[in-house]
């Protein structure tokens, strides 16, 4: 993405803040946040109408990065404060941001329920199998196989497969990206931004301290063709449970009202049936 | 002819017991008389006791009553559980169904028996009916309206078809008739129509939605929970109208998630919830604290823990509600004492978390939740609203969202703001949210938000105190139990005991005037409806003074009776060499 393209002029400089990230040299976090700069150098969003929400873990300070408004919150809560902000505003451009911990293990209860209501907000979880602040024990998408100080014989539960559960949620927008192929997942960031309703970016993005997978990765990784038609969920799945290479770009698509938009049609339409109200008016329904 | 009438019915849940009350309230507000209802009743849709309790008076209710003067029974074992809650002079009316119903011998009450169930059966050919049947018999025995009556009736039932509707009026009259024909009146109670104007029918609970709305709160996010959903489907109902939403949330850590993040975006937003959503809520809370976000919980205490009694009143939440969460996490804890103190009192809620910028705990239960009362229509402007406060053109060039200030309150900017970004974090950080670990940082930045609170400890409403000037005994009780415990001190005085009551509206920080009050008394009773005396040892541990519990865990609100028992109790034992009668 050509940030010299920008019609105001913000480049994606401008939405560094001067505080440096806590992050390990090499950490892919550092890739997404580039993402992430270039995606809204490319949209042209004004800082003042960006609202980063973000949760905790590694990831989760990234809000702290962007020249934006941002609100960093509790462990896996993301959704719901993100839900709150975009619905009392929507206005602003709300993007939430997280690890795999967040989203998947202590969160994930908060998925299924942002799919329904379909919040238009884009979600971009940064997924590196570890919990890294805690000194890497495994997370819900690590390998059975993976040993850990916590699962010293291994884990014993069975990795969770983040696409074919967001596809089975009916997320409108599904992709995964790769922290190591920026150029084509800013693209995804970019998309998933545009539209409207709930996105998930699913982004591997390595653990360089605790569990440094970009080889194994880099091996296995492929774009996904033109041929694929998102909206086709049955092919969405077939490409979610693909075993020997791991498919990037977007892999499903759904397209329906935002939240916010239904939210706004009902207070047209109570408006319109019932008419503008005061206090008073209700308080006279109990004389 | 008394028309000070407190009216209990009981019955099975599911056989209409709680719309017989509804009924017989509506009827007697509209004959412009006071009401004030309690209501028990089982935590299933059906089966289990069910009760209703009303007590209708010329003049302003404070309280349920102590005693019932008429007991209406659907059934024997309503007649079991409730007679002895019958008032001892043997002017105690019992109605009872004498198709299910038997009274024991010798039983010192005025006993009107009717073969209800065998009415409903044979002659209405509808069990259901059994409820309208008796609000006939009160109607005719009481000289309740009978137009309101088939008026609200109307309302009611009016569109579930003329069929229906039809059924309903004739089981009324049927009701209404056989009293006529068979019972002559032996009590002395008569239901007599006044004259009134601007008074309004509210519960606890439609009355903290209705003055929510009037705070400008425009965001609502909750999960269903016994005894707050009230709150949610009237604002379901009415908030978009106001252009606001209401989200129903997949459990109360999203709801009040949502609630923090409406707040972030400059909207006032809300939660209501009870004991177990509140545990739930716990880990946000600190967050609001931390990154000074406002934001209102209203929890409608139920009998806990656990579970517990989910349609019991309880005041048990207190201390959980000062201290939930980790950390030293400074929030505003109110309580709600009456139906209009909550209209008033929601507008107060949101005044003081915007102008302290921390989360407000709002205490309400079960009791005062779906109790409905007569108010007088609240003033709407009453309580002036307020904002936020926000930067200055000068103070956005180099905005600091936790700006250090003598009040600790900072300027607080909204997302849409030019220059007025900033990342709002639950980590410790400067002034200029920076992430900060220094031991200094550390103390200024918590004294700051702590220092905040004392902007609401000066102000109307902090407290009410009701009784002479001059007092022997102290009554402090905290939220719905006002009317009660004013009740009680009324009877008291009456006795020629002096007896004063300080109730405060604001628990934590506790209003400075609470000491004044404990030292200007010789002996304070602190009454709640918990077990451990859970305001007792906050003011022990403020004032290093003991006070004296009384305390009731029965699921039940203290009656005003309870109260008096004990204030003559302290009499007795502790007052001795001073108590003086008249």
């Amino acid at each position: 993405m050509s940030e010299t393209n920008a019609p105001q002029g913000l480049t994606a400089k401008e939405y560094k803040t001067d505080v440096h990230p806590v992050w390990c040299p090499g950490c892919g976090d550092f890739g997404v946040l580039t993402c992430i700069y270039r995606m809204l150098a490319t949209k042209q969003i004004p800082p003042e109408n960006l609202v980063v929400v973000a949760g905790i873990g590694c990831s989760g300070r990234l809000s702290a990065y962007v020249n934006s408004y941002g609100f960093h919150t509790v462990h896996g809560r993301v959704l719901p404060v993100a839900t709150g902000v975009k619905t009392a505003n929507p206005n602003l451009e709300v993007v939430a941001v997280g690890g795999d911990g967040d989203a998947y293990s202590i969160g994930a209860g908060h998925i299924p329920h942002a799919a329904r209501r379909n919040i238009d907000v884009c979600y971009i979880v940064m997924d590196n199998e570890v919990y890294g602040l805690t000194k890497g024990q495994g997370s819900a998408t690590a390998a059975s196989d993976f040993t850990t100080g916590t699962t010293p014989y291994g884990q014993l539960d069975e990795p969770l497969n983040p696409i074919a559960m967001a596809i089975a949620y009916d997320i409108g927008f599904v992709a995964r990206g790769f922290s190591a192929k920026p150029k084509e997942l800013t693209d995804l960031i970019v998309q998933g931004v545009e539209h409207k309703g709930f996105a998930l970016v699913e982004v591997l993005s390595p653990c360089t301290t605790f569990h440094d997978i970009y080889k194994p990765i880099s091996q296995r990784v492929r774009f996904i063709g033109t041929e694929h038609d998102p909206t086709d969920r049955l092919k969405a799945f077939q490409l979610a449970l693909e075993r020997e290479t791991i498919p990037l770009g977007v892999i499903y698509k759904h397209e329906r009202s935002p939240f916010h938009d239904r939210a706004r049609k009902i207070q047209v339409d109570s408006l319109a049936k019932r008419g503008k109200a005061t206090v008073d008016e209700l308080l006279e329904q109990f004389q | 002819m008394k028309h000070d009438v407190v009216f209990r019915i009981g019955g099975e849940g599911g056989e209409g017991v709680i719309s017989c009350g509804e009924i017989l309230t509506l009827a007697c507000a509209r004959m412009g008389l006071e009401i004030y209802t309690f209501r028990s009743y089982p935590a299933e849709i059906k089966g289990g006791p069910a009760m209703f309790q009303v007590r209708t008076s010329k003049e302003f209710l404070l309280s349920q009553g102590s005693e019932i003067d008429v007991l209406v029974c659907f059934n024997q074992e309503a007649y079991d559980r409730h007679a002895k809650d019958l008032r001892k002079d043997g002017q105690g009316v019992i109605v009872y169904d004498s198709s299910s119903t038997k009274p024991q011998n010798g039983i010192h009450a005025i006993l009107y028996e009717i073969p209800v169930s065998e009415m409903a059966k044979l002659e209405l050919r509808n069990y259901l009916t059994k409820n309208i049947i008796f609000l006939g018999i009160l109607a005719k025995l009481f000289s309740i309206d009978f137009l309101i009556l088939e008026t609200i009736i109307r309302q009611k039932f009016g569109k579930k078809g003329e069929a229906i509707l039809n059924l309903n009026f004739q089981a009324l009259r049927a009701g209404y008739q056989y009293v006529e024909k068979n019972i002559t009146k032996k009590d002395d109670y008569l239901i007599e129509a006044q004259k009134s104007e601007n008074r309004l029918v509210l519960s606890g609970n439609q009355a903290v939605a209705l003055g929510a709305i009037q705070a400008g709160m425009r965001f609502y996010a909750g999960y269903p929970i016994t005894p707050a959903t009230d709150i949610m489907e009237f604002l379901a109902r009415e908030l978009p109208r106001f252009d606001g939403t209401v989200v129903q949330a997949e459990d109360e850590i999203a709801a009040i998630g949502m609630v923090l993040g409406a707040a972030f975006s400059g909207v006032k937003a809300m939660t209501a919830s009870s004991g177990p959503g509140i545990d739930l809520m716990t880990e946000f809370l600190g967050l609001a604290s931390m990154a000074e976000v406002p934001c209102v919980i209203i929890d409608c205490q139920r009998a806990g823990p656990s579970t517990g009694m989910p349609t019991k009143t309880e005041q048990s939440d207190l201390r959980h509600a000062i201290s939930a969460g980790h950390g030293d996490a400074p929030r505003i804890v109110m309580a709600l004492t009456s139906v209009e103190d909550a209209f008033y009192g929601m507008i107060r809620a949101f005044n003081y978390a915007v102008r302290c910028q921390v989360p407000v705990i709002v205490l309400s239960d079960q009791y005062l939740a779906q109790r409905t009362a007569t108010v007088r229509k609240p003033e709407v402007t009453k309580v002036a609203v307020e904002e936020a406060k926000k930067p200055t053109s000068s103070e956005l060039e180099h905005y600091k969202r936790f700006q250090m200030t003598d009040s600790g309150v900072s300027p607080m900017t909204v997302p849409g703001t030019k220059g007025g970004a900033f990342s709002a974090t639950g980590i410790e950080h400067t002034e200029d949210c920076e992430l900060s670990y220094e031991p200094d940082n550390h103390r200024r930045m918590s004294e700051k938000r702590w220092r905040k609170l004392n902007q609401i400890l000066q102000g109307p409403d902090l407290f009410r105190r009701h009784g002479p000037l001059e007092a022997d005994i102290g009554i402090v009780g905290w939220g719905s139990s006002e009317g009660v415990i004013r009740e009680a001190i009324a009877m008291a005085n009456a006795k020629g005991y002096r007896v004063a009551a300080f109730h405060p509206k604001v628990l934590h920080p506790m209003p400075n005037e609470l000491g004044d009050f404990i030292k200007s008394v010789k002996a304070v009773i602190v009454p709640e409806l918990n077990f451990t005396g859970q305001f007792a040892k906050e003011i022990r541990a403020r004032y290093l003074t003991d006070v004296i519990q009384l305390n009731k865990v029965a699921g039940l609100p203290f009656t005003p009776n309870e109260i008096l028992k004990k204030i003559e109790e302290v009499a007795e034992t502790c007052l001795k060499q001073t108590h003086h009668k008249v």
